[in-house]
């Protein structure tokens, strides 16, 4: 046996409603201490494979393991314990007090009401706290989804689509929180429809489409196995095109966009040719401009099969 | 038992919060107080005591009252934390479904019990201290208003017995007033109506029985008209009333703590079974 714990494990898990497949034979091991996005359209099933794990919902097939202990219908009480819950769309009594709701879940994971108020600092609601949640707006509800989540130091967090209705800057204090957790071992699963949004924030990443895991692996391996095109867009003098188009290799392909300008797109292994071809002529050229892959490209990529 | 307290103190706070238990409150002692002046005027002032006549006015007003009070109070608290999706949190947390069903059970039966026992017991408390009430049987005052939170918690029960089954609060509303209306209004004229047309035949008075005994109201209407001698007062109900004498108080009582448990039981089986 390997010594590697793993926090989450779900084995050919299947859910069906109906005749309608959501998950499908999904594999997916999440060792202790890692952070695992989960991307996919709406409807790709990353919702129903929260609540899968929650026990929410019950697998139509398969078996999911939390902390090597088989999820079985009747899940004791204490197994919830070390899960925290983000969900899509977090919803509170409006009527209460940010305070007081807090408050509430903290007792039912039998916490002491001391913790409510370091978690309402942590998020910053400190000074909305005794204001009833229906004047919120969505990202303070947002934060507050976050506290009732981190009530009782969770030892596997599921976040479900977490920063939507939140500014760049709630964003950015967002995943420094989640990144701190991680750093004291909390195990992170965290979904999103936008590989965008979580770069750089998750040691590994799953690719969702109908039910299925597409891919998964680290952002540089998704890269390295999508072999997408790196852009080279060069503007060059008047009437230099042709002079630039003979010099380089016809392997790379290769389109003008007008009479000053060529866009090639070119793989990892012809890229330094061509750079190499383009600085030879600096004298005829203005200007060169790389883009590579976005993680968009790289998610379409992914779920079409294609960039468009 | 922790979490069980803590969803009762939950629900409790939120009727006192968004003023659902004052207006019930208001709403009973209003009717209970009205009853209590103009029940008498009809009788005078012989016969029957003024605590007495209310005892029953106020059962036979509860039969109707009771029941949607309870109703209104239970039909939305499942399927509206489902909307409102409270629900799905609430259930990551580390309670049992049983124990979410009973917890707020317990705290709407908190709720309603302060609701009767200040609405009712304000008005008990002035015929006490009026002259007309110091001759009647207190006893049946508060029999009537213990038999009255038993009323309640039958139909909360089946309040929630409906809100775990239905998938909107809309569906869950418009059946709550269909058992209601069922239950308390039609169900009645069905058993008269079987009664008149039969004109004592095929129809014996232990199928009579078993047949009020089916109904938590009007177990409720016959432990405390049996209670009262003053049965005779309501000529409506009279007949039931006379042809079940034989149903003692606590098999009456048996028959709505049977309707209490049994939706209860069925409401937590389908919670459980119930996919979020």
């Amino acid at each position: 046996m390997a010594a590697v714990v793993n926090a989450l494990e779900l084995n050919n898990i299947s859910k069906t409603y109906g005749n309608n497949c959501v998950v499908s034979e999904l594999n997916l091991a999440v060792a202790a201490g890692e952070s695992l996005a989960i991307i996919g359209h709406n409807g790709a099933g990353k919702t129903t494979l929260m609540k899968l794990i929650l026990g929410l919902t019950q697998p139509s097939s398969g078996s999911i393991r939390l902390w090597n202990n088989t999820l079985n219908a009747q899940r004791t009480a204490a197994s919830y314990k070390p899960i925290g819950f983000l969900p899509e769309t977090v919803a509170f009594n409006g009527g209460m007090t940010a305070r007081h709701v807090l408050n509430f879940y903290a007792r039912l994971k039998r916490q002491p009401p001391s913790q409510c108020d370091e978690l309402l600092e942590l998020v910053g609601l400190t000074a909305a706290a005794g204001r009833r949640i229906s004047t919120y707006s969505k990202g303070m509800r947002q934060r507050l989804g976050l506290a009732q989540a981190l009530l009782g130091q969770p030892q596997l967090l599921l976040l479900d689509e977490p920063t939507t209705g939140m500014d760049p800057f709630l964003r950015r204090h967002f995943y420094r929180i989640i990144r701190e957790r991680q750093n004291e071992g909390t195990t992170i699963l965290l979904a999103s429809h936008a590989l965008t949004e979580i770069e750089a924030q998750t040691d590994r990443v799953v690719i969702m489409k109908q039910g299925c895991a597409l891919i998964h692996g680290s952002l540089n391996e998704l890269r390295t196995a999508a072999q997408l095109p790196t852009l080279i867009t060069v503007t060059l003098m008047a009437g230099q095109t042709d002079t630039l188009l003979h010099a380089v290799a016809p392997a790379i392909r290769h389109r003008r966009v007008n009479g000053e300008q060529i866009e090639f797109s070119c793989t990892e292994a012809n890229k330094l040719t061509l750079l190499r071809c383009i600085t030879q002529r600096r004298d005829c050229i203005k200007d060169v401009q790389m883009t590579a892959p976005r993680l968009d490209d790289l998610y379409t990529h992914f779920v079409n099969g294609s960039v468009d | 038992m922790r979490a069980i307290a803590s969803l009762a103190l939950e629900e409790f706070q939120e009727s006192l919060r968004n003023r659902w238990a004052l207006s019930a409150i208001i709403l009973l002692a209003t009717l209970a107080f009205s009853l209590a002046l103009l029940g008498s005027a009809p009788m005078g002032e012989t016969k029957a005591s003024a605590l007495n006549i209310t005892t029953v006015s106020l059962s036979s007003l509860s039969i109707y009252l009771i029941p949607l009070i309870a109703l209104m109070l239970s039909f939305d608290t499942i399927v509206g934390e489902r909307e409102r999706g409270t629900l799905l949190l609430l259930l990551t947390y580390p309670v049992a479904r049983w124990q979410v069903v009973t917890g707020k059970f317990v705290g709407h039966l908190v709720i309603l019990a302060i609701t009767i026992f200040l609405g009712y017991g304000s008005t008990g408390l002035y015929l006490l201290f009026s002259t007309t009430g110091s001759s009647g049987d207190w006893s049946l005052y508060v029999s009537m208003m213990c038999s009255s939170l038993m009323l309640g918690a039958v139909f909360v029960a089946i309040g929630y017995l409906l809100s775990v089954r239905v998938n909107d609060r809309a569906t869950a509303a418009g059946l709550a007033i269909g058992v209601w209306l069922f239950m308390v209004v039609i169900y009645d004229l069905l058993l008269l109506g079987l009664l008149l047309s039969a004109n004592g035949q095929n129809l014996t008075p232990e199928l009579l029985e078993a047949l009020v005994l089916l109904n938590p109201t009007d177990a409720y209407r016959l432990f405390n008209l049996s209670g009262a001698d003053a049965a005779a007062l309501l000529a409506t109900s009279s007949t039931v009333a006379q042809s079940t004498a034989m149903t003692t108080p606590t098999a009456l009582l048996g028959v709505l703590a049977l309707w209490i448990v049994a939706p209860l039981a069925i409401a937590i089986l389908l919670f459980q079974r119930r996919e979020l």
